[in-house]
């Protein structure tokens, strides 16, 4: 596909490793914020490339992972309901809340939808007037947008029975809070390309300022993430701590303004509980009064559900980058792919899955490979 | 966030006062909002995540991206790149012990 | 950990499974969910811990795609399949050409020419005539394509909303050539990888009609019977160590399922992985992984060394195998798992599925 092939290419993948090879001179700790760029890393064995002194720290920047246990208890308890559609993108189907997930919920009678996008909900919606319509809105800056289009259609088509349950998470009260924890090893931040190309670049001078730390807008491809390791290792041998766009294709200074002013009619920005990490302030969006007639937990009165993440999960510290996945005492035995405790091991993404699978293919021995074949 | 992927707009419509468009993804033809870039135009690339364009794509940006990377490493070809190099001894990779340890 | 938590404020961890609230031990499902069908992990489980106990049975115990059998000394295969697709007709097949091939290409895994067929056909009250001779005349052309028998058959309805319109059930029995042996206990260190063409072309021909995707090029779906390139493949020689069509679950859950009953570790180089570009584009809109999508008329064979070259030959002389390659080779390392070369010189495992794949947003 045109400007994604490109941006996979070996050769220019390897100009670019050569550059950061001959560049870096100590160790340096950067985090990738974003899911998808953690699943590009994986998916390329990208990590392994990288000079040693390079090491990537998968952040919290999937929205799967880090939509909180109480608000998976809410969607399980609306699905539930007779006469409710629920309607979910795909992955988050498996996220275990309290005792079972979306597939169970399913399977006990309740009808649960995977959409490829929330206008696929309001269509149902107009399909179904004598059935509630809810559609799971989950994401970041990203997928923010299209969500608040979608109520902002309900509301303007006049669709009663269509209603949001919203999980809207925003990236740099993130990357404040990681940067605030007095243990904190990152020294650099490779921001989220999608989440740039709404919102703009405008929020990250000021965090760069204050932590002293690089981030670099990064794109998703192969080469894309190199360029943005690339160029924070460079600031970093250099000294520098500023905001840098790797991703101009695809980013400009000002985000989508049309975006964004959507995002602030419909929207308000509200405190929220990230899977593993605890509240964080002003961390999420929540629908603003004018449109919470569309709030399904209003709707539904489930905000009186309460949960709390299990105990034994450390997610938390792993997102930081305190702990390696495989140094929690749950890890690969009582959490798993199969069976995950808490978030970074639910999506395939996620950093303990990721090392699930490296950490069995390290307890194994070397290989000693038969002579390649063709 | 962020199965973001980048289409060019085949052709476009008004549907239930909605601005929708068929976005061509090498092939593969999908259905997609406009609602957030008013000024996209037929043969233009934009970035489409959940059936919603939300950025147009830089064509001549990208351009300049992949012309910039390809000036990179120019030295170390004069005097031999180790990583060609170990391209060409074949699977001259690190044993899997050694890369998992990342 | 608790939702009140500051982010700067690291508990110590203290182990106790009790106050656990987030067990969600899958194992412990009350009930059937979706995944249990998809080819993964929880389809291995449900037949290990239900199904093969309750059995019993050495046959049943080799748990391939289709048993191998004697019979008043006669080596033969036997196999069945339960064919549930939505929708029933789709771009290159329908469901009464899946039901004759899976059950036809399940025989030829094990190296045997399908001889004959059984169908059960469970029709859905109010489902059209029409539909139900559409669906039988596939089912009639695919099993004359594939030289086989409609040897006995059944008809049951059930009430309007407890089917699916039409799910077909076949079984079918060959005989295996002397001297055939195809088991993934016979695979070792040193067997190369092939693959017989393009892979994840049925299931994203299927998910175009769901999800609404238009193409530029019309994917169809590669549904064949393929009894005739295993015989061409076993033309070479006998001494094939395994064969499989990495039907539900794809290449992925084909070479892990291997892996893991030969105790050996395959290695895949994945730019030598054929996935055609508007498979990689369809996969790349809607979140998905080729690695993981369904084939219908494919196979994947584990080939001693010696005999690799020989091998894909045959199968590129053959029409269902113009576009077959090695992608790969057994190894002795990393036994039972999956490890793909990425094209940038990487490593990753391929794992297992573990119920149906979903579509990703990040």
């Amino acid at each position: 596909m045109k400007y994604i092939d490109e941006f996979q290419d070996p050769d220019l993948a390897r100009r670019l490793l050569d550059d950061i090879h001959s560049t870096v001179t100590r160790p340096w700790a950067l985090m990738e914020v974003c899911g998808g760029q953690t699943h590009t890393i994986i998916r390329h064995g990208i990590d392994q490339l990288l000079p040693e002194q390079v090491e990537l720290i998968h952040g919290p920047g999937c929205p799967v992972c880090v939509t909180p246990l109480e608000v998976i208890d809410k969607a399980l308890e609306i699905a539930s309901r007779p006469g409710v559609i629920f309607c979910s993108f795909g992955d988050m189907l498996r996220v275990p809340g309290t005792g079972r997930d979306l597939f169970q919920v399913r399977s006990a009678g309740g009808d649960v939808r995977v959409v490829y996008s929330p206008l696929d909900a309001l269509r149902i919606a107009q399909q179904n007037p004598d059935r509630e319509v809810v559609f799971f809105g989950i994401g970041f800056e990203t997928t923010a947008p299209p969500n608040a289009m979608t109520v902002y259609q309900a509301r303007r088509l006049g669709i009663p029975n269509f209603s949001l349950l919203v999980s809207h998470v925003r990236v740099p009260p993130a990357i404040e809070a990681i940067m605030q924890s007095p243990t904190c090893r990152v020294q650099g931040f490779l921001a989220a390309g999608h989440v740039c190309s709404v919102m703009g670049v405008g929020e990250y001078p000021e965090l760069a300022e204050r932590f002293r730390v690089p981030i670099v807008v990064t794109g998703f491809e192969p080469l894309d993430i190199l360029e943005g390791v690339r160029r924070t290792v460079a600031q970093l041998e250099r000294g520098e701590h500023t905001v840098d766009n790797a991703y101009p294709r695809a980013v400009r200074p000002e985000g989508n303004p049309a975006a964004r002013a959507m995002l602030e009619d419909v929207f308000e920005v509200t405190d929220r509980a990230w899977r593993g990490i605890g509240v964080i302030p002003d961390s999420g969006w929540r629908l603003s009064p004018k449109y919470r007639e569309y709030d399904a937990e209003h709707r539904f009165s489930v905000e009186g559900i309460q949960t709390r993440e299990p105990a034994a999960c450390r997610s938390g510290e792993v997102l930081q980058g305190l702990l390696k996945p495989h140094e929690c005492e749950a890890f690969g035995t009582l959490c798993t792919p199969r069976t995950p405790l808490g978030a970074t091991m639910v999506s395939s993404e996620g950093a303990c899955a990721a090392y699930y699978l490296y950490r069995r293919l390290d307890l194994t021995p070397a290989p000693r490979e038969a002579t390649p074949v063709v | 966030m962020c199965l973001a992927v980048p289409g060019r707009v085949l052709d476009i419509e008004e549907r239930d006062g909605t601005r929708m468009a068929n976005v061509d993804f090498g092939g593969v033809v999908k259905e997609v909002c406009l609602e957030y870039l008013p000024d996209l135009q037929v043969g233009e690339y934009a970035i489409v995540h959940v059936g919603f364009a939300l950025q147009r794509l830089d064509e001549e940006s990208a351009k300049q991206t992949l012309e910039l990377f390809a000036t990179l490493g120019l030295l170390q070809e004069e005097f031999g790149d180790p990583w060609e190099m170990a391209a060409e001894a074949g699977e001259a990779l690190p044993s899997a012990g050694e890369e998992a340890r990342k | 950990m608790s939702e009140t938590t500051g982010t700067t404020e690291l508990r110590t961890p203290v182990l106790d499974p009790a106050a656990w609230t987030c067990p969600a031990p899958l194992r412990d499902q009350p009930r059937i969910v979706m995944g249990h069908g998809g080819g993964g992990a929880l389809s291995a489980e449900l037949v290990q811990h239900v199904f093969a106990p309750a059995f019993g049975g050495d046959v049943l115990a080799q748990l391939g795609d289709a048993a191998a059998l004697s019979l008043g000394g006669v080596r033969m295969a036997f196999s069945t399949d339960s064919f549930v697709v939505r929708p029933l007709f789709f771009p290159g097949g329908s469901i009464g050409d899946l039901a004759v091939n899976g059950t036809v290409n399940d025989l030829a895994m094990s190296g045997a020419r399908a001889a004959y067929l059984s169908c059960g056909f469970i029709l859905e009250e109010g489902v059209e005539m029409e539909t139900v001779a559409r669906v039988a005349e596939a089912f009639g052309a695919a099993a004359r394509t594939a030289g086989v028998e409609v040897a006995t058959g059944d008809t049951k309805v059930v009430e309007a909303g407890h089917g699916d319109g039409i799910f077909i059930n076949t079984a079918g029995i060959g005989l295996i050539p002397a001297g055939v042996d195809l088991r993934p206990q016979r695979v070792v260190p040193g067997d190369v990888v092939l693959v017989s063409g393009a892979i994840g072309v049925h299931g994203v021909a299927i998910m175009s009609v769901r999800e609404g995707l238009e193409f530029g090029v019309e994917i169809e779906s590669d549904c064949a019977a393929l009894g005739g390139l295993v015989d061409a493949m076993l033309a070479v020689t006998p001494d094939l160590h395994v064969l499989r069509d990495p039907t539900r679950g794809g290449l992925a859950a084909a070479l892990n399922e291997i892996a893991a009953a030969s105790g050996t570790g395959v290695v895949i180089r994945e730019r030598d992985v054929p996935v055609p570009p508007a498979v990689a584009n369809a996969c790349a809109v809607l979140g998905l992984d080729p690695m993981y999508v369904a084939n219908e008329g494919k196979l994947v064979a584990f080939v001693p060394r010696e005999h690799a070259d020989a091998v894909l030959d045959a199968m590129r002389a053959h029409p269902l195998g113009t576009e077959s390659t090695i992608i790969g080779e057994v190894v002795d390392a990393h036994p039972g798992m999956v490890v793909a070369r990425t094209g940038l010189g990487g490593t990753r495992v391929v794992d297992l599925p573990i119920g149906e794949q979903l579509p990703r947003i990040c």
